[in-house]
């Protein structure tokens, strides 16, 4: 059997408005993977650390604060370095359109905004899970 | 009654379009044995119950049985008098019709100052500031984890030379600013009062309210700095300090907004928020301060969601509560400790990015609420602040729909007009014996601070979050445009608003210039004071005024509180 899958959500920088995280973290816990929320106030760093102790699968971030381009581009570009294996990187809150094929072209795999149904994003995980 | 009073040729003309034999219910139950039954048969109701946002049960109607227990003279009153269930003031808006304030703030202190000149000349009648994640969490703009953050969702304070280029040109003996800042607030307050006795106003003239409500930032917001017992010592250090050098300013304005961004209850805002204020003042009064010193500049601010009735009855239960907790539970004398005097903002969290010209109905409508429910201030919303600083298009629609509603709707021409409403007398009081209920449950929990620390007012309000997104997923909830009445294919529209690129740059090298120039051995003098009364306990703020005017910055002053409180860090529940 294979293990469940573990998640990373995470909350950069200074912005704590958590509430999409926190629904998130819990929509995935009962989708039956494993989570583990860092909370806010996170840098880089210290996400990056997260993951990889964790041995993560996927990392969520959540972002309102309009840091995003600079979150992406610093994480993705860390864990392309430090990783040992592929970890898919999604990202939820609020991006102007135009930013989303430049956060993708860092490394995020799929942003979701504001509206998407949890089971979406589960689906989408379960999907990335299935291919690879 | 209304019908046996109509005159008979309507009456009659009813009649001969109707069943042969109307039946005249003598209460509801015959009514709804009769008259409802029979309806029923042929129209079933559209859901099986109805329910307030808030998950309160909405019965088909509500009648006189319903406000049985409610007293006209002692629950519901007259305004201005106890227990303010109609309004705070006698006149309410038929004097002064609310205040528009809008809350404005980015980039740097020049940036934002511009912003409240357009609103000024727009016709707003008070300011509002917010801040950037550095200035709220007490970092300075060159800090490490300050950088990407620089004037993105308010405006960069790190010095007192900040403040006063943002209230530059703004008199603040006749404009009311209202300062959004918490974990930070008592560096800010004292900027303010710096500015404002700079500009040669009198102490007593000096206007102005500050959120510095801490506890929801460990509940909703999580802004917070240090543990949340220390932080709420900071906050009566302001109260006690602002009710002898600036008498008419509000140190506090406590925030059922965040709680209830955060995905709480109509019940669950009420009961935090005034719980938190119920902290502060009891708070003081362990110290020494009477509640009557403190407790009448104490101000509340609410979230108005999009249930209309409930929202309305949530302002008049509030006031009725909070007079009595003033009044009777903590034996406040004087009246104006009573009063609940409110700022409201449309809720930002109801606002969709898809379809967006949509919010301008959606905040309309949460204005009128405001209104009836008997607001002191209001902000409302901007159609794109779902997804951006509002633009001056946007904010200009959203200041019109107040001045529409003032000058053209008629309803800020009559006090408190829903009063007498069996269903909005009923549903206020079931708020507030509901608000009461889970509030006494935190005091016996041992209090704010308490559940807090253990997760209770956290788990609360995720619990709620969560229950609403389900119901949201499983279409039980509507958000028109997200998840109903979508238009496939929407392209998310953006008058993008755009940060100038050199602000960040130029923010940092201004509060390094000053860091270079200022006095070094007077700064370092002021900020071991600030240190040395933090320890003793003693009161903070006039160390640290003395540390504001020798050019400490938000960031040293709050390293210095680091270094005595510690840092907070929260139980994760979700």
């Amino acid at each position: 059997m294979k293990r469940p899958l573990r998640v990373v959500v995470a909350k950069p920088g200074l912005d704590g408005h958590d509430r999409g995280a926190k629904i998130i973290a819990r929509a995935f816990r009962d989708a039956g993977f494993e989570v583990i929320y860092t909370g806010i106030f996170q840098t880089s760093e210290m996400i990056v650390r997260t993951v990889l102790e964790e041995d993560a699968d996927i990392l969520g971030l959540s972002i309102l604060s309009g840091s995003h381009m600079h979150f992406a581009e610093e994480i993705c570009g860390a864990l392309r370095e430090q990783a040992a294996r592929e970890v898919l990187v999604i990202m939820g809150g609020i991006l102007p359109p135009r930013d989303i094929p430049k956060v993708k072209e860092a490394g995020v795999a799929e942003v979701f905004g504001p509206g998407t149904p949890t089971a979406r994003i589960v689906e989408y995980v379960r999907e990335w899970q299935g291919a690879a | 009654m209304a019908a046996t009073r109509m005159p008979n040729a309507v009456l009659q003309a009813d009649q001969d379009q109707s069943d042969p034999v109307s039946p005249q219910s003598t209460d509801r139950a015959a009514w709804e044995r009769t008259t409802l039954a029979s309806s029923l048969d042929r129209l079933p109701r559209r859901q099986e119950s109805f329910t307030t946002l808030s998950g309160l049960p909405i019965a088909d109607l509500y009648t006189p049985d319903d406000v049985k227990g409610i007293d006209p003279l002692k629950d519901i009153g007259f305004p201005g008098e106890y227990p303010y269930t109609r309004g705070v003031h006698a006149t309410m808006h038929r004097a002064r019709p609310w205040t528009i304030r809008q809350v404005a703030g980015f980039g740097t202190a020049e940036d934002t100052n511009g912003r409240y000149k357009y609103l000024l000349d727009h016709g707003e009648t008070g300011l509002s500031t917010d801040f950037d994640l550095p200035t709220l969490l007490g970092r300075d703009s060159d800090h490490p984890m300050g950088l990407p953050e620089i004037g993105r969702i308010g405006v960069a304070v790190d010095t007192l030379e900040d403040v006063r280029r943002l209230m530059a040109d703004i008199p603040l003996d006749q404009v009311s600013t209202s300062y959004t800042i918490n974990a930070s607030a008592f560096v800010l307050i004292g900027m303010y009062e710096a500015v404002a006795k700079d500009q040669g106003v009198a102490d007593n003239l000096i206007t102005g309210t500050c959120q510095n409500d801490i506890l929801k930032e460990y509940t909703a917001q999580n802004e917070y700095i240090y543990p949340p017992r220390d932080a709420v010592r900071l906050v009566v250090d302001t109260m006690e300090y602002a009710a002898k050098t600036m008498p008419r300013y509000n140190p506090v304005s406590v925030s059922g907004y965040h709680i209830r961004e955060a995905g709480a209850t109509a019940v669950q805002e009420l009961a935090f928020t005034l719980g938190a204020g119920h902290c502060y003042v009891t708070e003081a009064m362990k110290r020494g301060i009477p509640a009557d010193q403190v407790a009448p500049r104490v101000s509340f601010f609410w979230d108005i969601h999009n249930d209309f009735f409930e929202e309305i009855c949530k302002l008049r239960a509030a006031r009725r509560l909070w007079a009595r907790m003033m009044r009777d539970w903590v034996g406040a004398r004087d009246p104006r400790s009573w009063l609940m005097r409110a700022h409201s903002q449309t809720a930002g969290v109801s606002l969709t990015a898809q379809q967006p010209d949509n919010n301008i109905a959606r905040t309309a409508i949460q204005a009128l609420a405001a209104i009836l429910g008997g607001t002191q201030s209001l902000h409302t919303n901007s159609k794109d602040e779902a997804y951006q600083i509002p633009s001056e298009g946007a904010i200009k629609i959203a200041v019109r729909t107040q001045q529409i509603l003032a000058l053209e709707n008629r309803v800020a021409d009559i006090i408190d007009p829903l009063a007498g409403s069996y269903y909005v007398e009923n549903l206020t009081t079931r708020l507030e014996e509901e608000a009461e209920a889970l509030l006494r449950q935190v005091l016996d929990r041992g209090g704010m601070v308490e559940s807090i620390e253990d997760g209770f007012i956290q788990r609360q309000i995720a619990d709620s979050s969560a229950a609403y997104q389900q119901a949201l997923d499983e279409k039980r909830e509507f958000m028109v445009g997200v998840n109903v009445h979508v238009d496939e294919d929407e392209e998310l529209p953006f008058e993008h608003f755009e940060l100038d690129p050199g602000m960040a740059e130029r923010q940092i090298k201004r509060t390094r210039s000053i860091r270079r120039m200022r006095n070094q051995a007077e700064t370092a003098a002021a900020l071991k004071e600030v240190r040395a009364a933090a320890v003793n306990k003693e009161n903070t703020m006039p160390a640290v005024s003395r540390a504001i005017r020798a050019d400490a910055t938000v960031g040293e002053i709050c390293d210095v509180m680091r270094e005595v409180y510690g840092e907070y860090s929260p139980p994760l529940v979700y």
